[in-house]
C-alpha cells in the first residue's frame, strides 16, 4: 500500500524508442481465395451479377429460345412486380428488420384502388392517389410498431400481414373485378400493363417503373443523409442513436416509403393481371424476400446495395423461364430457388468473416 | 472555490434511480474552462450514468444542470451536441460499414447547395472528405489512407482517433470522453493521450473517465472522485498520489483538505 506512484508509473518510458506510428496498413499477401473474399466484401454486388451471367449464358447454351427478344421481355414482365415489392422489402431489411405484410399490403391496395373506381365512381387518379395514402398509412402503422411499442418487426409484420389481408376480404367482399369492368371504367389503372416495342422487344412501363424505382432508391440511399441513417441504423442501432440519428423518426420514414412502393406495385400489379383478384399474389411475400436475399443483402441489416435485389428478382425469374424453357418439371424450379437462397445467405455469412 | 471562474458544466443534486436502484444520489458536477476533469471512481460507483445525465444520455429525476451558468435540460443526447457538447462513448458509436466521413458527419451532414441538395437533398459529399481530412491531419491522424474506407477496416486506435477527431471537429464548449484508452494498446493509448492533450491546448474543457490511474495522473488537472452514486471529493494529482486516489475511490480513505484541488 505504501509504495508510491513514481516507481510504477513510468512503464511507457521504455516506449520512446519504438516505432511511433500508430498503425500502417500492410498489404499482406493474400491467397485467391481471400481476394475474392475482399473484393466481394468491397463489392457485395458481384455475386448476383456473376451468377446472372452464368445462368443467362447456361441457360442460352441449354434452350436456343432463351435468348429471344420475345423471352427475355417476358422475363423482364414477369418479374417486375415482385421486383417493385423487393424494393420495398429491401428498405426494411436494410434496417434489420423484415416486412412480412407487403404482398398483403399491395393486393388490399390493388382492390381499394379498384373499389373506389369503379364501385363508388371517385376519378380514378383520386383512387390511385388514395391508394397511395393508405399504403403509406400501412407503412406508418408497422413503423409505429416497430418503434413506439417496440415490437420486433418481424412481429409486428406477422401480425399486420394478417390485417391486411382480412381487410383486403372484407373490402373485396372476396370478389374479382373483370378485365372487361377495368377496360371500360378506369383504364388507367392498367396502365403500366400497357406495351412498347423496344427494338423488337415487348416491354411494359411496369418494367420501367421497377427500374426506376430501384434506380431513385439508390440515389436516395447513397446520396442522400437519410440514406446512409438507414444503413447506420441497421449496422448498429444503438450506435446511430448516440451519433445523433433520430432513429425512430428514420425507422418510421423506412417503413411508409415502403408502404409507399408497396402502393405503386399495386397499381402496376393491376396492369399486369388484368384484373383484381383478392387472392392474387399469395406467394409474392416469400418472393419478395428471395429477391433481397440472392441480390446480396444482408438480413442482419447495414450491409447490401439496393441494385441487388433487382438482379436478385431477375435471377429468380430467368431460372424459372431457363428450366421452363428446357422442358423440366416446375418442382425443379422451387428446387432451384431453394439452392439459391441458401448458398447467397452461405456466401453472405463467409464474406462478413473478413478479418480487416 | 470562489475565485474560480464560472464553471463551463456544472451539476448539483443530481438523481436518478432505475427502479430501487440509485445509480445517482445527490450528485455534484463542475468543469472549469480549459481544464481536464478526470472522472474516477469504482466499478458501480455511477459514474457513466453521472456522465450520460450531464450529456443529454439520460434524463435526471431531480436536480440541475448549468451550461456556462444558465440552467439547461436535456432531453436527447442530441439536445447536448446542439449545445456544444460532444461525448464519445465507450462503445464508441460508430458504424462500422460506412466510411469514415460518412461516420464523423452521421447525423449533421452536409448537403449540397442549390437544387440538388435543397429539393434533392443530395449530399456534398466531396465537402465533407474534405474536412473530415482536414480534421484527421490537425490531429496527427492521416495515417489513415483513405478516407471513404470502412470503418470496420480500422484498428482499435484508428477507431478512438476518428471517434475523439468527430468530437474534436464539432464540439464547441465541452468534449467527454468515456474510457477512451480501455480497449487499447500502449502505443495506442499513448497516441490518444497526446490527441486529448492537444484538444486541451485549443481551449477546449474535456471530461475523462477512465480507470486507468496513470493516465488520469499524467493528464487531469483535477480529479473528481465518485463513490457510491456521488462525488466524493475532487483532488489534485499533484498533490495526491495514485494509492490515495485509489484509497478514496474504494472508501479505505476518507476525504482528506490537504489533497484537495483548489
Amino acid at each position: 500500500m505504501s509504495q508510491t506512484s513514481g516507481k510504477g508509473s513510468d512503464y511507457e518510458s521504455s516506449l520512446k524508442d519504438s516505432d511511433s506510428s500508430v498503425a500502417v496498413f500492410t498489404q499482406k499477401a493474400k491467397s485467391p481465395l481471400g481476394f475474392a473474399q475482399h473484393f466481394l466484401h468491397g463489392n457485395p454486388t458481384m455475386v448476383p451479377v456473376i451468377v446472372l451471367l452464368l445462368s443467362i449464358i447456361v441457360f442460352g447454351i441449354i434452350s436456343p429460345n432463351f435468348f429471344s427478344p420475345f423471352n427475355l421481355s417476358l422475363i423482364m414482365q414477369q418479374v417486375a412486380i415482385v421486383g417493385i415489392l423487393a424494393a420495398a422489402q429491401s428498405l426494411v431489411i436494410l434496417t434489420a428488420g423484415i416486412d412480412l405484410s407487403v404482398a398483403a399490403v399491395m393486393v388490399m391496395i390493388s382492390v381499394i384502388m379498384g373499389r373506389l373506381s369503379v364501385e363508388f365512381g371517385l376519378p380514378v387518379p383520386i383512387a390511385i392517389g388514395f391508394g397511395l395514402v393508405c399504403g403509406c398509412a400501412t407503412g406508418f402503422l408497422n413503423g409505429l410498431l416497430v418503434t413506439k411499442v417496440k415490437l420486433p418487426p418481424f412481429i409486428t409484420t406477422l401480425g399486420t400481414w394478417n390485417i391486411f389481408l382480412a381487410l383486403n376480404y372484407y373490402l373485396s367482399g372476396r370478389e374479382t373485378i373483370r378485365s372487361q369492368t377495368l377496360d371500360a371504367e378506369a383504364p388507367l389503372l392498367k396502365l403500366f400493363g400497357e406495351r412498347f416495342n423496344l427494338g423488337g422487344a415487348v416491354l411494359t412501363w411496369g418494367v420501367v417503373l421497377m427500374i426506376v424505382i430501384f434506380f431513385a432508391l439508390w440515389f436516395v440511399l447513397n446520396r442522400t443523409a437519410f440514406g446512409r441513417h438507414v444503413y447506420a441504423i441497421g449496422d448498429d442501432k444503438e450506435a446511430a442513436e448516440l451519433s445523433g440519428i433520430r432513429t425512430d423518426r428514420t425507422l418510421v420514414g423506412v417503413y411508409m416509403l415502403s408502404g409507399f412502393i408497396v402502393a405503386i406495385a399495386a397499381w402496376a400489379s393491376i396492369g399486369r393481371v388484368g384484373s383484381i383478384s383478392p387472392t392474387s399474389f399469395f406467394e409474392a411475400n416469400l418472393e419478395s424476400i428471395t429477391a433481397v436475399v440472392i441480390g446480396g443483402i444482408s438480413l442482419f441489416g447495414g450491409r447490401g446495395s439496393i441494385l441487388g435485389p433487382l438482379i436478385g428478382a431477375i435471377i429468380v425469374g430467368v431460372f424459372n423461364s431457363g428450366l421452363r424453357l428446357a422442358g423440366v418439371d416446375v418442382l425443379w424450379q422451387l428446387f432451384a430457388t431453394g439452392w439459391l437462397i441458401i448458398i447467397a445467405v452461405a456466401i453472405d455469412q463467409w464474406i462478413r468473416k473478413i478479418s480487416a | 472555490m470562489s475565485a474560480r471562474p464560472t464553471p463551463v458544466l456544472s451539476a448539483r443534486n443530481l438523481v436518478k434511480r432505475y427502479g430501487r436502484v440509485t445509480a445517482i444520489n445527490e450528485a455534484d458536477f463542475d468543469l472549469y474552462p480549459g481544464e481536464i476533469l478526470a472522472v474516477i471512481g469504482d466499478n458501480g460507483a455511477g459514474k457513466s450514468s453521472l456522465i450520460k445525465a450531464v450529456s443529454g444520455a439520460v434524463v435526471p429525476d431531480e436536480g440541475e444542470v448549468k451550461l456556462n451558468g444558465e440552467p439547461i435540460r436535456f432531453n436527447s443526447p442530441i439536445e447536448a451536441r446542439e449545445a456544444g457538447i460532444e461525448t464519445v462513448y465507450q462503445q464508441l458509436a460508430l458504424s462500422p460499414a460506412l466510411s469514415i466521413a460518412d461516420n464523423m458527419f452521421l447525423g449533421r451532414e452536409i448537403r449540397k447547395k442549390g437544387f440538388l441538395g435543397k429539393y434533392l437533398r443530395m449530399l456534398d459529399r466531396p465537402a465533407m472528405e474534405k474536412i473530415a481530412r482536414e480534421k484527421l491531419s490537425e490531429l496527427g491522424l492521416m495515417t489513415i489512407q483513405n478516407i471513404s474506407q470502412a470503418v470496420e477496416t480500422l484498428s482499435g486506435g484508428q477507431r478512438q482517433g476518428v471517434a475523439v477527431a468527430r468530437a474534436a471537429a464539432f464540439g464547441s464548449k465541452v468534449i467527454i470522453l468515456d474510457e477512451p484508452t480501455a480497449a487499447l494498446g500502449v502505443k495506442e493509448s499513448r497516441k490518444v493521450l497526446e490527441l486529448i492533450q492537444d484538444v486541451r491546448s485549443r481551449g477546449m474543457p474535456i471530461v475523462l473517465i477512465s480507470h486507468n490511474m496513470p493516465h488520469v495522473f499524467e493528464v487531469a488537472d483535477r480529479i473528481h472522485i465518485h463513490r457510491l452514486g456521488r462525488r466524493l471529493c475532487v483532488i489534485d494529482p499533484k498533490k495526491a498520489s495514485m494509492n490515495d486516489a485509489v484509497a478514496l475511490m474504494t472508501g479505505a480513505k476518507q476525504p482528506d483538505p490537504a489533497l484537495e484541488a483548489a
